[in-house]
Formats: C-alpha cells, structure tokens, sequence
C-alpha cells in the first residue's frame, strides 16, 4: 500500500522533472534556465526523499540537505552573473 | 551603479553559520555515517563562496584573514605527522589506534586518532577550493 503510493508519487515526479527538463533545453532567455535547474534541484530533493523512504535508509539524508545548499548557492552565482555580469565582485564602491 | 543586497544580504549572514554547523556535523560524524573530512572542507569552503558572492572579495579576505596556501601545508603537515606518531609505538607507517574515553558531558566516547587524519584532509581541501576559488575572482 505505502511502496505503491511511493512509487506513484516517484512517476508523478518524474513528470514534474521532465516538464523542468523541457523548460530548461526550450527556454527562450537565460533566466527561464536557471529557474528550472533551481527546480530541478527542488524535485531531486524531494525524490532522494522518496528513495529513502523507499529503501528504509538514512544514508541519503545528508544528501537532501546537500543539494538544497548547492542548489541554493548555484542559482545565487548565476543570477548575480546575469544581472552584474561578475559572480565575484573585487570591490563594492566599483 | 549603486546596487541594493539587502535582503540577499541578511540570509547569507544566517545561512552562513548553519551551513558551517552542518559542515562540521559531516566532518565528525564521518566515522560511523556518510561524510568524512573531504565532504565536510567542501561544504565549509562553500559556506565562504557564499560570503564572497554576498560581499566583495576585498571584505571576505579582510574579515576573514586566512593564508589558504598555509592552511593547505599545516593539513598536509598534520596528515603527515599521524603518520609519524606510528613510530613511536614501534608500528608501522599510518597505523591508527582509538580508545574508549568517558568524557564529562558526552559520556562514553570512542576517539580515534584517524579523526586527525582526516582533520588533514578537511584542511586540504578547503585551502585548495578557496586558493582556486580566490585566485580565479581575483584576476582581471
């Protein structure tokens, strides 16, 4: 009953990933790309949760926060690249 | 350009300390749980690119004031020296021991002197990242 609620909450993810996918290679600016990759890491997140539950392990809660972090600081470095144009800035008076 | 990072600001001087927390979480449970010190110098090295994409690179390596290429030779001199100390109990090179210790508020604790080592490699790894890192926004 559980695992076929998982594995049905698995399928409907997968639907979710693969409309972040069309966005991401359909995407007409730059933006609409980086938006779906940050929610592509939103649905791996919640994914890995699944499996884990699926798998009866906590080996992979590390993994979760990991990628809410990665995610988060990717998404950071190419919005500051798209609107300044530098990911690092030397100095902020310049 | 006068540019406005306040908002951006603020979560990163929150974010910051959680994610340093989590980093040390991995570094000391990697003995018994996923992580270890090569997973934990990432995550804190990350924790610093998200202050330097908050704040300039001038602010970070005042504030901070870290030499990372020493603190790559210190990780490296520290993983070489757990290596020596076999030595001196007439075993050989990089044999590691551990014992149980009662500590005051921990209570049965098992210490492991591979947790040294791999205090090395956590070293290692966040000196390499920022040296990279650093030297890659640096350049014109």
């Amino acid at each position: 009953m559980i695992q076929g609620i998982l594995i049905c909450s698995l399928i409907f993810l997968s639907f979710a990933i693969f409309a972040t996918i069309y966005r991401l290679v359909k995407g007409p600016t730059a933006p609409d790309r980086v938006q779906a990759l940050d929610a592509l890491g939103i649905n791996l997140i919640s994914g890995v949760a699944i499996f884990s539950v699926l798998l009866r392990s906590t080996g992979f809660f590390e993994v979760i926060l990991l990628i809410g972090i990665l995610s988060f600081i990717g998404t950071i470095a190419f919005a500051r690249y798209i609107e300044r144009g530098v990911v690092i800035e030397r100095n902020h008076s310049d | 350009m006068k540019t406005n990072d306040l908002i951006f600001q603020t979560v990163t001087k929150t974010a910051v300390f959680i994610i340093i927390i989590y980093s040390l979480h991995l570094f000391f449970s990697g003995h018994y749980t996923p992580g270890g010190g090569f997973i934990g110098g990432l995550m804190t090295a990350s924790a610093i690119v998200l202050l330097l994409l908050a704040f300039d690179i001038k602010t970070v390596v005042n504030s901070l004031n870290i030499d990372y290429i020493k603190m790559t030779a210190t990780g490296l001199l520290i993983a070489l020296l757990t290596g020596v100390g076999s030595f001196f109990f007439d075993v050989p090179f990089l044999t590691h021991t551990f014992s149980y210790v009662d500590l005051p508020v921990l209570g049965k604790t098992s210490l492991a002197t591979a947790v040294l080592f791999d205090l090395g490699v956590y070293l290692v790894v966040i000196g390499v990242t920022m040296t990279i890192i650093q030297t890659i926004g640096e350049t014109e």
